[in-house]
């Protein structure tokens, strides 16, 4: 018995040690930027850089933007699938999980032969179509994760009747999914929506070849002409990913109304 | 016509005819129920009239107006759902405001309607409150009255009372019944409990494989059913093999035991026939105008409080009656041999 929990402690340690050991390191080479000990040198340049700035902040538009256009195709999607079309299921799952098995270069490169500038459609040939390009890029790439996880949401609470009940009461589609469905799925749609952050803050194929200065390409761009300051971008840019995590803990603890019980 | 009228409505799913030239009328103010087994398709003619199902054929009529093919949200019918179905997101004062808001009505028209439908349900204080802060009886109040807020023309409730324990059942239908009242609401209301039918209703309609066997006052339902079915699904009920002597007469035979019934039946001499009779109807001992007579022996005594009763061994069959409670009269032993008798008004005669 004891022998037991020694070994799955050990198991427990030495994993632990495999994740935090470059973590720990990472973190202490970020502090030694200047010769006299610890400090904090490294992050108050990568901060105060207005590139960093500019980047993060475009970066940081262009998820919220995503996270709003997934929602928008996911939430109604998810819903009707579940609610009209049960057997359809399998192949819309199977859809939005192709972002996970086609390399994002794949898809780039197919976006620039379909939208290049001698196309019908030459989204690439401009700013605002290349980010237009880069939203629903980005907006496929969550699929994955905001499809899973509204349809999850959407299994626990009795979609049938509460859209039922709210055609009764004389609400039409748009109005039972925004005041019925989205708010009882608000928590799913959070967690699927956080993920997507932290997914489309560090993403580098899709801007890079599409040529867009976001905090991907600015990050690698850090790390081939810089020391100390990508460790400092990294361990920000980790931080962030956890503070997305820990969000999504959050608001899953703290949501006014339970939709378990019932 | 009637105010909501169903003409000739049929149901199918796929090569299954759920729903068979359903036809019904029911007046303004009126409450009818809806009774029958499982499945027999109870459900899918409410959800026709809600209009969350197409019928495949047949017209559905509210106030004169043709609503066959109108959307569920433009029918101004309250539904009431077995699981209740209240927003878990929204308080219950925003639950029941909630077709109002809809309708794009006011905040403070909404506010004193909302408060009114929560005095009339009895919950004037837990308006602030969650579904799931709710017990499952004051949560299909609530639902109730989301329902009702709106002034529906028709209200629906499908076996609201199911998800419940015996108790609220029981007072919950009271007051249901005392709210549709008040309201003189036009409802159907759907069970497969017959006391619940029978004790609320205005009319019953007994349903059957999809079809309407009997319409009629819970009376008649139960004191005159129409067919063999219902007859065994309405109350308890004793059947007996008989064998018809004469039609014109009114005379058959229980075994060996010659009965005369003085009354035309249908049928030819030597066909087999069902007598069915209710228990309370029949009397242990001799009484003297008008009865039938048997005899035979006591086979069971089941003690159930106020009421006893009895099987009776008659002709080689068992007959179930009912006799009250008396203090001073204990119930016959096991084997006693006795004499029951009944009105032969009483002895219903079913084709076999
Ligand atoms: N969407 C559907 N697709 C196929 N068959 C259905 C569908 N809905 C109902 N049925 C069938 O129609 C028949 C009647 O169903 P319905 O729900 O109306 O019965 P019910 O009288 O309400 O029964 P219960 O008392 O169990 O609620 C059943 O045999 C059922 O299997
Ligand atoms: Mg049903």
């Amino acid at each position: 018995m004891t022998g037991k929990r020694l070994w799955s402690w050990l198991a427990v340690v030495l994993g632990g040690l495999y994740f935090l050991l470059p973590l720990v390191g990472m973190f202490d080479f970020s502090l030694r930027m200047q010769r006299d000990g610890y400090s904090f040198e490294a992050y108050r340049i990568v901060l105060t850089d207005a590139q960093f700035q500019q980047t993060f902040g475009y970066s940081v538009g262009l998820a919220l933007l995503t996270i709003v256009l997934g929602i928008l195709i996911v939430v109604p999607t998810a819903y009707f699938v579940r609610l009209r079309f049960p057997g359809l299921r399998p192949i819309v799952e199977f859809i939005t999980l192709l972002p996970l098995v086609i390399p994002p270069i794949v898809i780039v490169f197919g976006y620039i032969r379909i939208y290049n500038t001698s196309s019908i459609l030459p989204l690439t040939g401009s700013w605002w179509g290349t980010n237009i390009l880069l939203l629903f890029g980005y907006a496929t790439l969550s699929l994955p994760y905001m499809y899973r996880s509204v349809d999850t949401g959407l299994r626990t609470i009795d979609i049938a009747s509460l859209t039922e009940a709210a055609q009764s009461l004389g609400a039409g589609w748009s109005r039972i999914l925004a005041i019925v469905i989205l708010p009882n799925v608000f928590v799913s749609v959070l967690s699927g929506a956080f993920l997507t952050f932290a997914i489309v803050i560090g993403e580098y194929v899709f801007a890079a070849l599409l040529n867009v200065n976001s905090f991907g390409p600015y990050m690698v761009w850090m790390g081939g002409n810089r020391a100390y300051e990508p460790s400092a971008l990294a361990v920000v840019a980790f931080i962030i990913t956890w503070a997305c995590m820990g969000l999504i803990q959050l608001f899953t603890r703290f949501s006014k109304f339970s939709t378990v019980r019932r | 016509m009637a105010f909501l009228d169903i003409h000739h409505l049929e149901k199918s799913f796929g090569a299954l005819r759920v729903v068979k030239d359903f036809n019904l009328g029911i007046e303004k103010g009126e409450f009818v129920s809806f009774l029958g087994p499982s499945g027999c398709g109870k459900t899918t003619v409410l959800r026709m009239v809600a209009g969350f199902e197409t019928p495949t054929s047949g017209a559905i009529r509210i106030d004169g107006q043709d609503v066959t093919a109108a959307p569920a949200n433009r029918r101004k019918i309250g539904m009431v759902f077995q699981a209740y179905a209240l927003f878990p997101n929204l308080t219950v004062e925003q639950n029941i405001g909630f077709g109002l808001r809809v309708a794009g009505e006011g905040k403070t028209e909404t506010a004193k309607r909302v408060a009114e439908m929560l005095e009339l349900i009895g919950l004037p204080r837990l308006g602030s409150r969650y579904p799931f802060q709710l017990s499952g009886g004051q949560q299909q109040r609530v639902a109730l009255a989301r329902a009702l807020a709106v002034r529906p023309q028709v209200l629906l409730l499908d076996e609201p009372l199911s998800a419940l324990d015996a108790k609220i059942r029981v007072s919950l239908r009271e007051e249901i019944r005392r709210i549709q009242r008040d309201l003189g609401i036009t409802t159907i209301f759907v069970t497969h409990d017959q006391e619940e039918a029978l004790s609320m209703s205005d009319r019953v309609v007994v349903m059957h494989q999809g079809v309407a066997d009997q319409v009629g006052t819970p009376f008649e339902i139960y004191n005159r059913p129409a067919t063999r079915f219902v007859a065994q699904f309405v109350g308890t009920l004793n059947l007996l093999d008989a064998d018809l002597m004469d039609a014109a007469a009114g005379h058959i035979r229980l075994g060996d035991v010659p009965v005369a019934l003085n009354r035309t039946l249908p049928g030819r001499v030597g066909d087999r026939i069902s007598l069915a009779l209710r228990p309370e109807t029949v009397a242990l001992g001799r009484r003297e105008h008008g009865s039938v007579v048997l005899a035979g022996h006591i086979a069971e005594v089941h003690f159930l409080g106020s009421v006893i009763r009895i099987r009776v061994t008659v002709a080689g069959q068992l007959v179930s009656l009912d006799t009250f409670n008396r203090p001073d009269r204990p119930p016959p032993a096991v084997g006693t041999p006795v004499e029951v008798s009944v009105s032969d008004r009483d002895l219903l005669v079913l084709a076999a």
